[in-house]
Formats: C-alpha cells, sequence, structure tokens
C-alpha cells in the first residue's frame, strides 16, 4: 500500500512519545577519581580509518625522492607549515590544511610520533585495525588493548566510564567485562514508547525489571542483555549531554557538517558535564585513497580529510582549554597502516607500512619524535622496506601505548600490553 | 489467518528467509521438512511478480518525493529491497542475496562520487529490463545468481561496473597497476587472509591490469559497461604462491595483450577452485544460516566444502545440503544466530503487521542499528555477532520495536480480539507470544510481562485497553534480547 509521507505521519505522530526519568548520580566518580589520582584523566583514542597516508600530513619537504616519486600528490615545499627539524635533522611540514594543528604544535600541546609501526607489518585493513587494537601482532583475535584496561579498573566499574562515539564497538574497546556504550548521537539517545503517561512509564520501568533478569546460562543472550542494560542505565546522564553546545562561537565552533567534530563536541560535553566518563572512542574515515588522493588541491580528497581533522581537533582544543579541561585530557591517534611512497596510476597510493601517530592535550610534550624516513628508493635504504615501496617503523607501536599506559592511565605498561614495550626517548606524555 | 507455533518451519524461515508471514508459514507448513527445504532451494519454479505488487494495497508502502525510481534513486532502492524481503515468495533468494552483498560488499557513496546519485543508484540497483541501457545492477546481478556458480559469479563481479569503481579496477593500468581488487578477491572473496602473499597480491594487480569500463549508447541509454583494454594489460608472467592450472603449476604465462583477458578467467577459476576457498565460504555460510554465537562446527566446514568443490561451485547443489544437514537441524541451533538489523525489521514486520507502514520509516532506524543496504561500512562487509549489539544499537532496535508497535497498535487490537485474545491479560500475552516467536523467555521474565498487564488498572478487555497494552507489549517482546535472536 502507497503512504504518503505526510499520512504516515498521522498514523505515527500522536503515538511515539520520548520520555526520560531521572536517576540518581552515580557514586562510583570518586573511586575512578581515587583510583586514578587527584586529577581526572580522559583519554580520547582518534582511529584515522582506511590507512593514512602520513606523508601527505608530516612532509620531508626537502627530500627529492618524495617529488620524483609523487609527481602528482606532493605538496610543493613553499606550501607546507614548517614544523622545523627532527632528531635526524630532516625538516618537515605540516600539510597546509593543518593550520590550527599548527597552532598546537606551535603552543607545545601536539606530539608527532614518526614512523610507528611493528615488524612484518600487515597490509590488510582488517588484521591491521586488529593488530593496532589488541596490541598483539600474534594474537590479533583477543581483546582490545583499552578494554583490557577499562577490565583491570576496581569493580564496580561505572555504565558510563567508556563512550564510543560510533554505532558500533571498535576492536579496541571489546573488553571481557566492561560493556562500553556506543552514543552516536546523544540527543537522539532516548526511550520511546507506543504510548503516553502512565502506559509509558509502566513500560519503562518493565524494560528495566526485565533487563535484571540476567540469563546466565546463555552467554549470547546475557550479552544483548548487557547492551539492554547498559543503555537503560545510561539514558538520562547522556541526555544532559545532549544539550551541550560548546564554549566556541562563529566559525570558531565545531562545524555543523563536520561528523568528526560533531563527536568530539559530544565528547566535551560529556567532559563538562562531568558524567564520568574517562575513555572516549572517535573516528574519522576516507583515508583508503587508492585513487584521485589530490592531496594539493582545495577541496580535493586529502585536502579534504586534513580538513575535517584540522577542524575537529582545533574546536575541540579550544573548548577544552576554555572549560579547563585541557589538563585533563590526551587525545591518541592511529591508523591500520602508512602507504606506499610511491603514487600509483590512479593518482592515489596503495597500502603500505609505518605511519605517524598524534598525540594532543594539555599534558603532552609536544614535537617531533623519531626521525622521518629517507625516500630514497635505493633497495639498501635502512628506512624503507619492501624494496624502498614502504617506510618501515622505528618505534613500536606498543611504545607508544606503553608510556600512555604507564604515564597516563596510571597502570602498568608491562601487564596491560604483556611484554616491555618502554622506550625512555619518548617522554610525549 | 491463525498461525501455528511449528518450530521446525520457523526455524527454517527465519534462516532461508526472514520469518514468515501467515500466508507462508500456512504454505511451507504444509510441506514434510525436505520438501520444504527443495521449495525454497528450487525458487526459480516459483512465479516471482513481487515487484508488481509494490504500491498495491493490502501490502507495505513506500514513500518517495515524485516517481517511485529505485533504478536512479538510492532510497527508493532500499525500500524496493525491503519490500521484497516481506513480500516475496522467494525468500531463499533474498536472503541469498543479502549473503553476496554482504560478502562482496559496495558501498553506494563511493560510487555516486565518482558518478553522482543517480548512476550511483543505477550500478548496484537497476533491473536491466527497466533500464533504458540495459544496466543490471551489481545487486540483481547477484540476485540473478543467488544460487548459482560461484566461480560465474565472481568472473561477473570481476566485470560488474560497481566493482570497477568501488575497488579501482577503473584506474589498473599497465604502467601502474592497481592492488585494490587484486588484494581484495583473494582476502576477502576467496580464501581469505592467511593463504596469500604481498608478492601475490602485486600479480594479481597485474593480472586485472586492463578489466575497464567503457561508456556506450546515448542519451538516456548512456552507460558504462566492461571492456578488457588490451592496451593497458600488462603482459609479463605472473607467478603465485599457490596453484593457478591443474597441473599445479603457479605461474600465468606471458600472453599477447589481445588475448591478455585470459589471466584474469585463469586466477578466478584458480581462486574459485582452491580449497582455501571452499573453506572460507562454508564458514561464512555457518556464520549466515546454521550459528553464529559458537566456533564453526569442524565436520559442517569440511562436508559443506566438499559438496562446494564436488558440485562444481554450484550454490544451488550447496545451500541443498546446508538446510538439511544436521547441524541445521540440532536444536542448539535454534536462535542461535544474532539477526542483523534488516532480518530483524523485517520479521518484526512480518511478525507484527505491515499495513498502512511504510518501509522508508525503517531506514533511519536501520541506519541507527548499524545496517544501511547498499552501503556496507567497507569491502570487508558488516561486523556481525555481538558487534551488531552496542547499547544505541540495542536501543534503536528497541525503539524501531516501538515506533512499529504504535503504527501497528489498531491492527494487534482487532486480530487479538478477533481471536478472543482479550479476555484476560493472560490471554493477550499467550496471543502475542505465538505472534512473536522469541528465543525462550525465562519464567521471571514472562512474570513481568504478566505484571505490566496488570499494572495501570483494573482488565476491561476495551478496545482502548487492547491498543493500549497490546501495542506495549508488541513493545516489549520485540524489543526484547530473546528476540533479537533468530
Amino acid at each position: 500500500m502507497k503512504v504518503t509521507r505526510r499520512q504516515f505521519v498521522t498514523f505515527t505522530g500522536g503515538g511515539v512519545a520520548a520520555f526520560t526519568m531521572t536517576y540518581a548520580a552515580p557514586e562510583f566518580l570518586s573511586q575512578l577519581a581515587l583510583a586514578q589520582g587527584a586529577h581526572a584523566r580522559n583519554l580520547v583514542i582518534l582511529y584515522l580509518s582506511g590507512g593514512n597516508d602520513s606523508l601527505s600530513m608530516v612532509i620531508p619537504y626537502n627530500d627529492p625522492f618524495y617529488y620524483s616519486r609523487r609527481p602528482t600528490l606532493a605538496v610543493p615545499a613553499g606550501q607546507v607549515l614548517q614544523v622545523g627539524t627532527d632528531s635526524s635533522r630532516v625538516p618537515l611540514g605540516l600539510h597546509p590544511r593543518l593550520a590550527g594543528l599548527k597552532q598546537i604544535f606551535d603552543q607545545g600541546r601536539l606530539a608527532l610520533i614518526q614512523r610507528t609501526g611493528y615488524p612484518n607489518q600487515s597490509r590488510s585493513h582488517f588484521t591491521g585495525v586488529d593488530i593496532w587494537s589488541t596490541a598483539d601482532p600474534n594474537n590479533a583475535a583477543g581483546l582490545g588493548w583499552v578494554g583490557r584496561y577499562l577490565d583491570s579498573l576496581p569493580s564496580p566499574v561505572d555504565a558510563l566510564v567508556g563512550w564510543n562515539t560510533t554505532a558500533s564497538l571498535p576492536h579496541v574497546l571489546q573488553s571481557a567485562q566492561t560493556a562500553v556504550p556506543a552514543i552516536a548521537s546523544p540527543s537522539s539517545y532516548a526511550f520511546s514508547s507506543p504510548n503516553s503517561g502512565a502506559e509509558a512509564t509502566a513500560e519503562r520501568a518493565t524494560a528495566v525489571r526485565i533487563a535484571s533478569h540476567v540469563p546466565v546460562d546463555r552467554p549470547e543472550l546475557a550479552f544483548v542483555y548487557g547492551s539492554t542494560q547498559g543503555a537503560l542505565a545510561t539514558l538520562d546522564r547522556v541526555a544532559t549531554v545532549g544539550t551541550y553546545n560548546g564554549s566556541l562561537t562563529g566559525t570558531a565552533n565545531y562545524p555543523a557538517n563536520n561528523g568528526f567534530a560533531q563527536a568530539l563536541k559530544a565528547v566535551a560535553g560529556a567532559m563538562v558535564r562531568g558524567i564520568g566518563t574517562r575513555v572516549f572512542y572517535v573516528t574519522t574515515g576516507g583515508f583508503d585513497t587508492h585513487s584521485g588522493q589530490n592531496v594539493v588541491q582545495t577541496n580535493g580528497a586529502y585536502y579534504n580529510l586534513m580538513g575535517t581533522l584540522n577542524d575537529g581537533l582545533l574546536a575541540f582544543y579550544n573548548d577544552l582549554r576554555n572549560q579547563g579541561l585541557l589538563d585533563d585530557t590526551l587525545v591518541l591517534s592511529f591508523s591500520e597502516f602508512g602507504r606506499r611512497i610511491s603514487e600509483n596510476g590512479s593518482n592515489g597510493t596503495d597500502h603500505g607500512a609505518a605511519s605517524v601517530m598524534m598525540a594532543m592535550g594539555g599534558r603532552v610534550n609536544g614535537g617531533l619524535y623519531g626521525t622521518a624516513p629517507n625516500l630514497n628508493t635505493d633497495p639498501k635504504n635502512p628506512t624503507l622496506e619492501n624494496a624502498a615501496g614502504d617506510v618501515t617503523f622505528e618505534t613500536d607501536f606498543r611504545s607508544v601505548y606503553a608510556r600512555v599506559a604507564d604515564n597516563w592511565l596510571g597502570t602498568d605498561s608491562v601487564g596491560l600490553l604483556g611484554g616491555n614495550f618502554r622506550k625512555t626517548s619518548l617522554t610525549l606524555v | 489467518m491463525a498461525r501455528r507455533s511449528d518450530r521446525p518451519i520457523e526455524h527454517l524461515l527465519r534462516r532461508a528467509g526472514f520469518g514468515a508471514r501467515p500466508d507462508e508459514l500456512d504454505f511451507y507448513g504444509d510441506l514434510s521438512i525436505p520438501d520444504a527445504v527443495d521449495a525454497l532451494v528450487d525458487y526459480d519454479q516459483i512465479n516471482t511478480n513481487v515487484d508488481s505488487l509494490i504500491g498495491t494495497p493490502g501490502y507495505v508502502g513506500y514513500t518517495t518525493n515524485g516517481a517511485f525510481s529505485p533504478r536512479t534513486v538510492i532510497t527508493d532502492a532500499r525500500q524496493r529491497w525491503l519490500f521484497r524481503m516481506v513480500h516475496s515468495d522467494r525468500p531463499l533468494q533474498e536472503k541469498m542475496t543479502l549473503f553476496w552483498h554482504n560478502h562482496f560488499a559496495t558501498g553506494y557513496n563511493k560510487i555516486a562520487g565518482a558518478l553522482g546519485s543517480s548512476e550511483g543508484a543505477r550500478y548496484l540497483a537497476a533491473k536491466a529490463s527497466e533500464d533504458p541501457g540495459g544496466v543490471r545492477g551489481q545487486i540483481e546481478m547477484l540476485r540473478d545468481n543467488a544460487l548459482g556458480n560461484f566461480r560465474d559469479i565472481l568472473t561477473s563481479i570481476a566485470k560488474d561496473t560497481a566493482m570497477l569503481f568501488w575497488l579501482d579496477g577503473v584506474t589498473n593500468t599497465k604502467a601502474k597497476p592497481q592492488e585494490n581488487f587484486g588484494r581484495e578477491i583473494m582476502e576477502l572473496f576467496t580464501m581469505g587472509v592467511g593463504h596469500y602473499t604481498e608478492p601475490d597480491v602485486y600479480a594479481a594487480a597485474r593480472v586485472f591490469s586492463g578489466w575497464n569500463v567503457q561508456r556506450l549508447g546515448s542519451g538516456d541509454a548512456a552507460h558504462y559497461e566492461f571492456v578488457y583494454n588490451a592496451a593497458q594489460h600488462e603482459t609479463t608472467a605472473k607467478t603465485f604462491s599457490f596453484p593457478i592450472y591443474a597441473d599445479g603449476n603457479p605461474t600465468i604465462p606471458a600472453r599477447a595483450a589481445a588475448g591478455g583477458v585470459q589471466d584474469g578467467l585463469d586466477l578466478i577459476n584458480a581462486l574459485a577452485g582452491n580449497p582455501n576457498t571452499a573453506r572460507y565460504l562454508a564458514t561464512k555460510i555457518y556464520r549466515f544460516f546454521v550459528n553464529d554465537v559458537g566456533a564453526p562446527d569442524p565436520d559442517f566446514v569440511n562436508s559443506i566444502a566438499a559438496v562446494y568443490l564436488q558440485s562444481g561451485y554450484d550454490m544451488k547443489a550447496v545451500m541443498r545440503e546446508v538446510l538439511r544437514s544436521p547441524q541445521f537441524w540440532d536444536p542448539g541451533t535454534y536462535f542461535a544466530r544474532y539477526s542483523w538489523p534488516v532480518e530483524f525489521v523485517v520479521r518484526a514486520l512480518k511478525d507484527v503487521g505491515w499495513t498502512g507502514f511504510s518501509v522508508n520509516s525503517a531506514l533511519t532506524p536501520l541506519a541507527n542499528m548499524g545496517q544501511t543496504l547498499y552501503e556496507p561500512p567497507d569491502v570487508s562487509g558488516w561486523r556481525q555477532g555481538k558487534a551488531w549489539f552496542s547499547t544505541s544499537a540495542m536501543l534503536s532496535r528497541m525503539n524501531f520495536a516501538s515506533q512499529l508497535a504504535a503504527n501497528q497498535k489498531f491492527n494487534v487490537a482487532a486480530r487479538a480480539k478477533a481471536a478472543a485474545a482479550g479476555q484476560s491479560p493472560d490471554t493477550l500475552l499467550a496471543f502475542l507470544q505465538r505472534e512473536l516467536v522469541t528465543a525462550p523467555l525465562d519464567s521471571g521474565v514472562i512474570a513481568e510481562l504478566s505484571t505490566y498487564l496488570r499494572a495501570t488498572g483494573a482488565w476491561t478487555g476495551s478496545d482502548a485497553q487492547l491498543q493500549a497494552k497490546g501495542s506495549g507489549l508488541v513493545h516489549l517482546i520485540a524489543g526484547s534480547a530473546e528476540y533479537q535472536f533468530a
């Protein structure tokens, strides 16, 4: 039967009602604060989905091979945003669309860790994400490293200790015991009912009571019960975040058409409202630039990827600074791999190996960590692999995780990561 | 129409279809299980006119701006597919098409970004019979071959216009081979990760160099279709780490450019016949059709892989065996699958009712549950099993149950009244438990539902009360954890 939109609205318009009930404030906050020291410490995991071409983000603009191997993709030296030289005296510049990150870098609050990766790096998106998520190249089917951290927190762990801003659970947050709610849009995170008034109240009360009958002998069913419980237990606190609009105005504010920035606004809102969340997950995608990468052209594909990243992170940084939360926050980025050094025939780049990680926050010791690759095509070039096709890693990514675990999360990285990956030169936080 | 609570046939129809409308339950319920399996698998013997029913009274509705045009408007294409899932008399064809959509996961946005929105819809969803240029979109190709030969499907996919844009085959040239398709055909479409090497990826890219599209026709008939461009084919020999030919030879020989299309056909033939492909497909089928809460059953994988190879990659023979297998009928497999969002939505429509409901209003809820048809998250398809059940996705399912219950509250109350189910709270509960079959409900849960029916006043059985309590109960049952399993 054909139903027009107008007719359809009349079928349901009076029936579906969203409503909320008051919910007791969580008591666990003080426990977590005790467990984590005097300051709240928020960790925001940022995943650049698709394999970021970090050579277009942190550019060795004096390397002649950068230009000869990327005739259409290279950013002209005069356009990069210079950030000085690294310890191997290679001058580096940020992509021209990263003016905001350049400001943060100049304030000493952005660390760029070059050539991060691991031995025999996977060029598969899916295996790659699994490895970066588990921090275990040998058993990439296990729990996520952040999920394991959450499992290590003293119980009871609050249902909102983590906040995933995407619709489904990323591997990095997979845990044995700690369900992390997925809250893509706080304003639509509400319980609806086909009825209103007392009937609707009775339905919600019933749903809450049913969710308490966890079937312990049916683990797959118990898992779904956990999702229901997690949703019902967090609705009202999340609703307080839905009204957060940030401390910024005009063009400085979180851009409305930038989903990544909107996710970061929700993260900032959760921090400002003090609802107790400590670990956040955000992502921005489109980095699988096999063709038409258009690094330099205004509004080209990679140019816009950098714009999304820059505008979101800059608004987040400034908002947190205004709210006095910058010192409590660390953003840590990863991507499954870097990309092939030489461009392909499609004005793009194929899957590569080592890449650049970023750390941003009020307590970050900013600057350039590690050394840039030399892009010389000599097969014996020690900074490259795969017949000088790809960048080889210098810093194991687990060393970065170890620093964050030891010095930010206040946990023991050796236990968390299943080995000692500490690297004393990584003083980024 | 009365429904019988006939568990084996309902299990079969949840898996080989999207649950059962009352008329489907009547039709298949009259058959023995082996006959029902045959009727589902041999669906080409069932006339299909499902698309002609779109927009006619008595069926689920749709909503669009202007003319309904699935060939050019992707939201219309999504509505057409949902309509088919609800109303097709060939449920396994639609189910298998969804399986292939996830397997060869191709996303609309990239195609639309390259060619424009109407062309994006066209190369995914157009039927040849409705397209002025005779374009058959990728999903229509998969639907036509849903139980076809896997090697033929692979060949068609490698030549598919949407796929050639999706995995960048259109830019694969002699001078600069493009690795995207060459990698994924081995990693995701056939053997699986761990069974090929990085040099295999580079070789496969060269194999498919020159597989491209050409522009044909003019006016409305102008369109892209596959062409082998010999001038862009890299002609040297390509050696793999696995056998390409029956004698075990792993090298595709150097060939003149004019005949170089054979490189790709040789590789596809080798991949289709590789035992790792047989096991990879059997494992995926186990998770989709049999059980995705436990580890794949090795006996099942072995036996289905053997049928696949012995039948010459005939998916009809494979699926007949799957639906007859002891693993499929093990009582432990009942409700041992986490429903995908479209499975949940379509089964809820079949169970609760659809008259007066527009499938358009399921599109946003489906996106919130994590599944937008024609837009898988990436080429590996949707993350499945537990990954469907984040808190927000579960909340979206509960809220869809609420939306559908509100929409159908009068229909549900009228059916309950006609079935004399309004006499007491417990007759209403029993009635709706038959209508919405779930994984077994714990007695404590049933007691909560019973308490809910008594919570807001004395039972009168009035129409108003049946509408309120009936819709509330539909919301709670369809939104329950137990209903999320198939």
